[in-house]
């Protein structure tokens, strides 16, 4: 399979979970705003941090209005990583690569980007937020149920694969860095109201709220949050579960030795973590999510250099 | 009711491809012309929607440029087909072939030799003009002296029934996988009509041209490594570029996937690490394919391509500099070309030509430019040419001073009285003026011709414009062995 090829699936996919993980974002943070409308300032300019746009928002946006904010991480094209930023950008890598895909697939694509875009002509309604935000979930999950049902074993679903788990690793643990840092306790009595709440915010945003239910059969509570997001095995948005998911596809393509290293150095620094300790120092969490963004970059790195790049080596590596 | 009655189709004045005269249908063209007057209205609008609704399922497409958007327009296609009787289409094959071949014997002369220039035969001056020689092929003899691997002929038919050769083209010429699509969407909507087993095969030619692009391998002991290059997503072709290589089962690559490296081989990024390329059939123009030789701005090219190539250690098809015989020019030198190199007269015929760089010539254009085509020397896709009996006095005037600043530039050719076939409109079905291109392959050991070829048809009432970018259409062609039916 030509590089190229490889690297458009491999950012398609990522493009779409993005879209996905940043719509979950947005509509569980206005589910919390809805049932208390004074911490509203807080937790719509977070979303910024979270996604890790300050830079780019600032070039654009002078104030964290809600508005703003909103319109930025939904519609805003100048930046990547917005919905219809992240759709569009989906829909353009797999246009030169559509021939390696079933046709349903991009015809989906085509028609949920052009779908959203017509929903927004420049600014957010409000009113409509959540019928555009439940577009693009389920058109994200439309088309990954697709290409789960219709793609061979092939690299190709190989690479779609380990851009959609890389970035879900990515964007879980942006979530629970930025909510937890400011959630966690400070000054406890400050915040002890709305700290069960907020983690349900976590939870729900990862649509992880019913599965830990159902696992972790206790209140919601801050140590056992994190130990589910980070360390849980079975549940498809855990930090833990993507990596292992990540490994072994990744080991099923040639030459992966690098990036294999790569996601095993960071899955064991995942399970030698201690989430008692996390969760109780913000300061502890903090660092253990910058090691993963670390982490996570590593493995891209390796992925890039090994099949994305190969780009201008003098003496060529012959594979036969 | 019938919806075509052919007694009163009309097609005076031309030869149509299908009825020898009003309502008495050619004898390879009965089977046909029967099956669609028992169709009412309804059937074949019935037929017609079918063949749209297959198009569009089937993904068949061509991209256009329209203010600074590209569009990618469903395929226009007439669902009557043209047809040709096998008796008549196997001489037009052989003609073919002789041509193909004196052809690369000149252009394999031209960067060598040069025999054809010193027996004067073909004027030096023409050459030192020409804006398709390429200086870097000079002293390349690629294997089996074949530049033109891939050549499409154009062909039309004048009044008398006489078949001309139009144009050849030798660069990158397109419009193959239309022939096989046209057929496919044929199949689906009028199955029944194959049955008959006289209407002969096209889908070999992804197979053929496989086999011939395998041969062309420099590393004899390797199961050859074989892409199809192509500029992009934006070139109009886009769409055959990606089909050919689906039919082929090789990599389609663009430039930025190729790298040649310090040993002058070509090899390609894949996700196993460089993977050595043996055959590269490139759909980009000559002067964009390598950076280091011609255009040095080109994105579309791989820098060394030329140092490889000339080296031995890839195949280019076809060869860069091919394009100098694909010249309006050079076309009315082509029987001289065929007679010098292999002593034989021209099976296929030339339109006359008038070279305006012959002062004679020049003078007789400009004093009959209400009667002549003129077309510019080098473009192709039917632009920048002048039709002089359908052209304004003040249009003939400017073409007139174009022709004067830059007469080597300009060749002219009667206007023929381009044959006509049945073309479903909205007015029912009316002739339109079709033409044909078949598509050869040069190995250098056989030389194969498409079972007919692709069909374009001017779909404007009176228009000689086939040109899909200009309106034009396409039919199905098929060959019909008529053998044994008495005709």
């Amino acid at each position: 399979m030509l590089s190229r090829v490889a690297e458009n699936l491999y950012w398609m996919a990522r493009y779409l979970e993005r879209a996905e993980d940043t719509a979950r974002l947005i509509r569980v943070t206005r589910h919390v705003m809805l049932d208390y409308p004074g911490t509203a300032t807080l937790g719509w300019s977070t979303l910024i941090d979270i996604v890790g746009a300050e830079e780019d928002y600032a070039k654009y946006y002078d104030d964290r209005s809600v508005s703003s904010v909103l319109t930025f991480l939904c519609a805003d094209r100048r930046y990547g990583g917005s919905i219809l930023g992240a759709l569009g950008a989906a829909r353009e890598s797999l246009r030169t690569t559509r021939d390696v895909m079933p046709r349903e697939v991009w015809e989906e694509i085509n028609r949920l980007f052009l779908e959203c875009s017509e929903m927004l002509s420049g600014t957010i309604d409000l009113r409509r937020l959540d019928e555009f935000l439940r577009l693009a979930i389920r058109g994200s999950q439309t088309l990954a149920g697709m290409l789960d049902g219709s793609l061979s074993d092939t690299p190709v679903r190989t690479f779609c694969a380990v851009g959609g788990y890389l970035e879900r690793t990515d964007m879980t643990s942006r979530i629970l860095d930025v909510r937890s840092a400011n959630l966690l306790p400070r000054s406890p009595d400050d915040l002890r109201p709305f700290e069960n709440l907020q983690w349900m915010s976590v939870l729900k945003s990862l649509s992880a709220y019913q599965m830990y239910r159902q696992q972790v059969r206790l209140r919601v509570r801050g140590p056992d949050v994190v130990r589910f997001i980070l360390l849980n095995p079975l549940f498809p948005r855990s930090i833990l579960r993507c990596l292992m998911r990540l490994h072994s596809k990744i080991d099923t393509l040639p030459r992966h030795e690098v990036a294999s290293a790569a996601v095993d150095r960071l899955k064991t620094l995942m399970l030698a973590t201690d989430a008692t300790q996390v969760a109780q120092s913000p300061e502890v969490l903090h660092r253990l999510i910058d090691d993963l963004q670390l982490g996570v970059n590593e493995i891209h790195d390796a992925i890039r250099d090994t099949w994305f790049a190969g780009v201008d080596s003098p003496v060529p590596i012959v594979a036969d | 009711m019938a919806y075509i009655e052919w007694d009163q189709y009309q097609s005076t004045g031309f030869y149509d491809e299908l009825l020898a005269e009003p309502g008495v249908p050619r004898p390879s063209a009965q089977m046909l012309c029967q099956y669609l007057a028992g169709l009412e209205e309804r059937e074949i609008r019935d037929l017609k929607t079918a063949a749209e609704v297959a198009i569009q399922v089937m993904g068949i497409s061509f991209t256009v440029y329209s203010d600074g958007n590209m569009i990618d327009r469903a395929w226009p296609f007439d669902i009557v087909p043209r047809v040709i009787p096998l008796d008549e289409w196997e001489r037009v094959e052989q003609g073919l072939k002789q041509r193909v071949k004196a052809l690369n014997m000149f252009i394999d002369d031209l960067y060598n030799d040069q025999r054809i220039i010193k027996d004067g035969v073909f004027p030096a001056e023409l050459l030192e003009q020409s804006v398709n020689f390429r200086q870097q092929c000079v002293g390349i003899h690629p294997p089996g002296g074949i530049w033109a691997h891939i050549c499409g002929s154009d062909l039309v038919r004048d009044k008398d029934g006489t078949i001309y050769v139009l144009e050849d083209n030798l660069r990158i010429p397109s419009g193959v996988s239309y022939m096989l699509e046209n057929r496919n969407v044929t199949k689906r909507v009028m199955p029944e009509l194959f049955e008959t087993g006289r209407i002969l095969p096209v889908d070999d030619y992804p197979a053929q041209l496989y086999d011939m692009l395998s041969a062309m391998s420099p590393r004899k002991d390797h199961e050859p490594s074989i892409v199809v290059m192509t500029p992009g997503i934006y070139n109009s072709a886009y769409y055959e570029h990606a089909f050919l290589a689906q039919q082929m089962g090789v990599d389609l690559v663009e430039g930025s996937d190729l790298i040649v490296g310090t040993d002058d081989c070509v090899y390609m990024r894949t996700i196993d690490g460089l993977v050595r390329v043996d055959v590269i059939y490139r759909r980009v123009d000559d002067l964009f394919i390598d950076p280091e030789a011609f255009n040095p701005e080109s994105a579309l090219g791989v820098s060394g391509l030329m140092r490889a190539w000339r080296n031995g250690n890839v195949a280019l098809c076809n060869a860069p500099g091919a394009g100098v015989a694909d010249d309006k020019v050079v076309y009315a030198y082509v029987p001289d070309i065929i007679r010098y190199y292999l002593d034989a007269e021209p099976i296929l015929a030339n339109v006359p030509s008038y070279l305006c760089m012959k002062d004679d010539d020049r003078e007789y254009v400009l004093a009959n430019l209400d009667k002549l085509v003129v077309k510019p020397a080098n473009e192709s896709g039917g632009y920048g040419m002048l039709v002089g009996p359908h052209a304004t006095p003040e249009q003939r005037a400017a073409f007139a001073e174009r022709i004067k600043a830059d007469p080597r530039n300009y060749m002219a050719q009667p206007t023929l009285a381009l044959s006509v076939a049945p073309t479903l409109t909205e007015n029912g079905v009316e002739a339109r003026h079709v033409d044909l291109r078949p598509f050869i392959l040069s190995s250098g050991v056989d030389t194969y011709v498409t079972t007919g070829g692709l069909t374009r048809v001017a779909l404007v009432k009176g228009s000689l414009v086939v040109n899909s970018s200009q309106g034009g259409g396409s039919k199905d062609t098929w060959i019909v062995d008529t053998r044994g039916l008495g005709a």
